[in-house]
């Protein structure tokens, strides 16, 4: 296998990272819809810290699109 | 046109617009410092425009202006307390820097600036090197208290040391990568699914469909990151004025 084929799967599997990330994510959106249902009045505090949770979660998966920039064009 | 095979990558080129070699130096103004100028400009604009003529009862600018400002205001004092008060000037002015670049970057022909990491990891080191010496200055040598939590047997501080440490350390790297890579991957998609919509003749009404959902997605993904690289940075400088 050459140089650049090996990159370009090493590109995508870096992407699977991205696995990681929604799941994160859908749980994040998952217990913050829950809280609200089980308690309304608390959405305004609660959404804060969720969508902190929310760019922290999301921010492991771009780590991997980094890295696969990194392999493609590095 | 349809021939001609674009990068999504060539919109994050950086051009020199007035070239200027200083020595070594490459000081050239480039797209990415004109669009910096652009929303410094227009931010000092909207505030000073919209406050000039500031009456008890607020116009339409005013009440605008009024609102980001309790925005930030109200996140600088949930989120680091009385005492960050005299830091106010500084969040406000990085929020509005994030948020308008961010912003600007939408308009199509546009440059994003934010969208380059030495942009954001400048910002995102001078944040961690104030934050660091503002928690030394107020502390002093117990500052280091911050990596050893209370309470915590011993054989599990040589475990928990090095890994605050590392995760201390590491701040100012997600800190600009999270801006950075959401920008960056935000802005190619686009291209991307742009690509496609010519690609495909008539199906190309799919993507194009897809892409104006996500244009409403990436701009709230515009303001949503201007919020949280703000509200770490707020959460950093309670951390380094209380200490845990």
């Amino acid at each position: 296998m050459d140089l650049a084929s090996a990159k370009m799967i090493g590109a995508g599997l870096a992407c699977i990272a991205l696995v990681g990330a929604g799941v994160g994510i859908g749980s994040i959106f998952s217990s913050l819809v829950s809280s609200i249902a089980r308690n309304p009045a608390s959405q305004a505090q609660i959404t804060t810290p969720a969508l902190l949770g929310f760019a922290l979660a999301e921010a492991t998966g771009l780590f991997g699109l980094v890295v696969a920039f990194i392999i493609l064009f590095g | 046109m349809a021939e001609e095979h674009v990068s999504p990558l060539h919109q994050f080129v950086i051009k020199p617009i007035v070239p200027l070699h200083v020595g070594h130096l490459d000081l050239s103004y480039t797209n990415s410092a004109l669009f910096m100028t652009v929303t410094v400009v227009l931010v000092t604009l909207f505030i000073v425009l919209s406050t000039s003529g500031a009456g008890l009862v607020p116009t339409r600018w005013q009440s605008t202006a009024e609102l980001v400002y309790e925005f930030v205001a109200n996140m600088v004092r949930d989120n680091v307390g009385s005492q960050g008060r005299k830091y106010f000037p500084f969040i406000f002015s990085l929020f509005m820097f994030i948020l308008f670049g961010n912003l600007i970057g939408m308009v199509p022909y546009t440059f994003t600036f934010t969208s380059h990491i030495v942009v954001t990891f400048a910002m995102a080191l001078f944040i961690f090197v104030a934050v660091t010496a503002i928690a030394i200055a107020r502390h002093g040598f117990h500052f280091f208290s911050y990596f050893a939590p209370k309470g915590v047997p011993w054989v599990m501080l040589l475990l928990l040391v090095p890994i605050e440490i590392v995760s201390y350390l590491i701040r100012p790297c997600t800190l600009a990568i999270r801006l950075f890579a959401n920008m960056m991957a935000g802005h190619t998609m686009l291209i991307i699914f742009a690509g496609f919509v010519t690609a495909l003749g008539i199906l190309g009404v799919l993507p194009l469909v897809f892409n104006m959902g996500f244009i409403l997605l990436e701009f709230l993904v515009a303001v949503l990151q201007a919020y949280v690289y703000t509200i770490l940075t707020c959460i950093y400088l309670h951390d380094a004025i209380h200490l845990h």
